[in-house]
């Protein structure tokens, strides 16, 4: 049980996490019609500055901060430079173009932080443990990484749904010639939501890059896995980004945990030991594939245009 | 027949003339690795000229292809650590497993469109190749030497370096002939025609989902056939093969080719993989004409070009070498 509990909030964890990539992500899918794979890279870039900038100014949180605010700049600039060209093309133009950013991310950073990966050390106060039930002890750090990205996530609702800026997302997601038309500056709105898409990015970045390392490529897979976010939630829905994510990071972490036990009950230890891993990385793919079979326009597809 | 002497076709007939002579010049100036990475080069040529029937010509963007590449090359690898060194076992069997798998893939994935259909092909590569790694008898991670090419009871010496180059350049020139004949057919046009508009095809009596399926298992079995050439080739097999980045780089050479051509993907293919030999050796030579030094570590950083090329040329080439090729005649 308290295994179960743990591996709950690990599950939780990678869940909220997946959802501030695929937040941005799935913004960006949704209004600019964008598939953007170098979305993992200002990920990365997030994870990099804040190692940086931390070592830099001695201080997690003043590291924490400056890196959100360069990772935002630097998305803006992405969109400016390369991005605002991008759209109204072909979505295979896009998976190609996003690719082509994607080698030239990884070489810069390897170009400037060097091949070895960087490590962003947590100050005493975060790399310490709490007690959450009588007797339960959790890593701290991971529980405020739950917290920090439930509050974004409450943050992201409200910004969303009850302001103005909120307001001219929706209205560029539903129907973006006639938000254009009706004289918003959509060029801007554009530039801000993907800047706005890459801190996220940035954000979940550095918070992973303080259990792991900030490394080359670290935001490939996650990628991936936020695709997969996206594809079941229903592209272009923050809502279904938000449900989805939980599950998959729910049922990646437990499956994991859980799995090898449960295939000993059915099949030898030997074949179990062989299986389980296997099986449990392709968890969520298969879960996606049953869901595009039974559902090809996600769980909860956004509004149709 | 007054087109015959075109630009297009006429690089078309230069680069196959290379192709056939280049062992004698590779054999002439004593560099062998020319020929190993010509040989490479014809390979995936042939994946992708693959996937450009199901991606140029049927519209159905696969970001797996490099999966059935994989699938093709562990089935010989298998085979011959348990054993079973004999070609004619495993290169009939590898055919059969990727046909089989592409059947499978396909007619789950072609209930989809548009991105949901390029993220699901992407999700069951990623599934084979966590089976990959999970394969520990074989390697897992670490992949498998494969100590005997496929042995083809005498008729055939595959280790024989130029004899293996031929075989596979044949290969690919059969397999650019057979495409071009399926592009060519009524099932080609079917299939161009759903490309276009699915469901008017429909509409007039096509059940196109049958077309496109078969479609996208003779491209998956193609590009198995070059997991085999792959394996015998490298005399190694790991999951890396079917990483998603070599799915990347395959819809790179398609499209750096140019999809309207049967021919383009391979154009695309000669021009990447040459490019990635030639960039490191380029920027060494730009490095030490601008510092006067040798600059060693400046060619590690080959990526840092060819990244901001593949957008230049999404953004500004559109058509690839191919459409370019076409135009010089227009212009």
């Amino acid at each position: 049980m308290l295994l179960f509990l743990e591996q709950f909030l690990n599950g939780l964890q990678l869940g909220l996490l997946l959802f501030l990539l695929a937040a941005g992500l799935t913004l960006v899918f949704g209004i600019m019609d964008l598939v953007n794979l170098a979305h993992g890279s200002l990920y990365m870039l997030g994870a990099y500055f804040a190692a940086t900038f931390t070592a830099l100014t001695g201080s997690f949180l003043g590291g924490v901060v400056l890196a959100l605010l360069a990772t935002l700049l630097a998305g803006m600039a992405v969109e400016v430079i390369a991005m605002r060209r991008l759209y109204g093309r072909d979505h295979l133009d896009h998976v190609l173009g996003t690719f082509g950013l994607i080698l030239f991310f990884n070489e810069l950073v390897r170009l400037i932080w060097g091949p070895a990966g960087m490590n962003l050390t947590l100050p005493p106060w975060l790399n310490t443990s709490v007690q959450i039930l009588p007797g339960v002890t959790y890593s701290m750090y991971r529980l405020s990484i739950i917290i920090v990205a439930l509050a974004v996530a409450a943050l992201l609702y409200f910004v969303i749904m009850r302001t103005r800026v909120g307001m001219l997302v929706r209205a560029g997601a539903s129907n973006r010639e006639m938000t254009g038309a009706l004289g918003i500056n959509i060029k801007l709105l554009y530039t801000l939501v993907f800047g706005f898409g890459a801190a996220l990015a940035g954000l979940a970045g550095l918070m992973q890059a303080a259990i792991l390392t900030a490394q080359i490529g670290m935001g490939e897979n996650i990628l991936i896995l936020a695709f997969v976010v996206i594809i079941i939630g229903g592209i272009g829905s923050i809502r279904g980004a938000f449900l989805a994510s939980i599950f998959v990071g729910l049922f990646d972490t437990i499956g994991r945990a859980f799995l090898p036990d449960l295939l000993k009950v059915v099949l030898s230890p030997a074949a179990a030991a062989t299986v389980a891993p296997a099986l449990s990385s392709m968890l969520i793919y298969l879960a996606m594939a049953v869901v595009l079979v039974v559902r090809p326009a996600g769980l909860f597809p956004a509004a149709t245009r | 027949m007054t087109a015959a002497l075109t630009p297009r076709n006429v690089a078309v007939a230069a680069v196959i003339a290379f192709l056939i002579l280049l062992p004698i010049y590779a054999h002439a100036i004593g560099n062998l690795f020319l020929l190993s990475l010509f040989t490479r080069i014809v390979i995936l040529a042939m994946a992708a000229v693959s996937l450009n029937l199901i991606m140029g010509f049927g519209g159905m963007v696969s970001f797996g292809h490099a999966a059935y590449v994989g699938v093709g090359g562990y089935v010989v690898g298998i085979l011959a650590y348990e054993g079973i060194p004999s070609g004619f076992v495993q290169w009939p069997l590898a055919l059969i497993v990727s046909a089989l798998l592409a059947l499978g893939i396909g007619a789950l994935c072609l209930r989809t469109r548009g991105v949901y259909f390029i993220m699901i092909t992407l999700a069951f590569a990623q599934m084979i190749y966590y089976i990959a790694v999970a394969l520990d008898r074989y390697g897992g991670d670490d992949g498998l030497t494969i100590y005997n090419r496929s042995q083809f009871a005498g008729l055939a010496n595959l280790s024989n370096k130029t004899f293996f180059y031929y075989l596979c350049l044949g290969l690919l020139l059969g397999t650019v002939y057979l495409v071009w004949r399926i592009v060519n057919s009524r099932f080609g046009l079917v299939i161009q025609g759903a490309r276009s508009n699915d469901r008017r095809m429909n509409a007039i009596g096509f059940p196109t989902f049958r077309y496109k399926l078969a479609c996208f298992v003779i491209a998956g079995t193609i590009c198995g056939l070059s997991g085999v050439l792959l394996a015998n080739h490298t005399d190694f097999i790991s999951p890396a093969m079917m990483h998603w980045t070599r799915s990347g780089d395959l819809i790179v050479m398609a499209v750096l080719g140019g999809m309207g051509s049967v021919f383009g993907p391979v154009l695309g293919a000669v021009a990447l993989l040459v490019l990635e030999e030639a960039l490191p050796q380029l920027i060494g030579v730009v490095a030490h004409l601008l510092t006067g030094k040798d600059v060693a570590a400046a060619r590690e950083y080959w990526q840092l070009i060819l990244g901001p090329m593949l957008l230049l040329i999404v953004l500004y080439a559109r058509g690839g070498i191919d459409g370019l090729l076409a135009s010089l005649r227009r212009g």
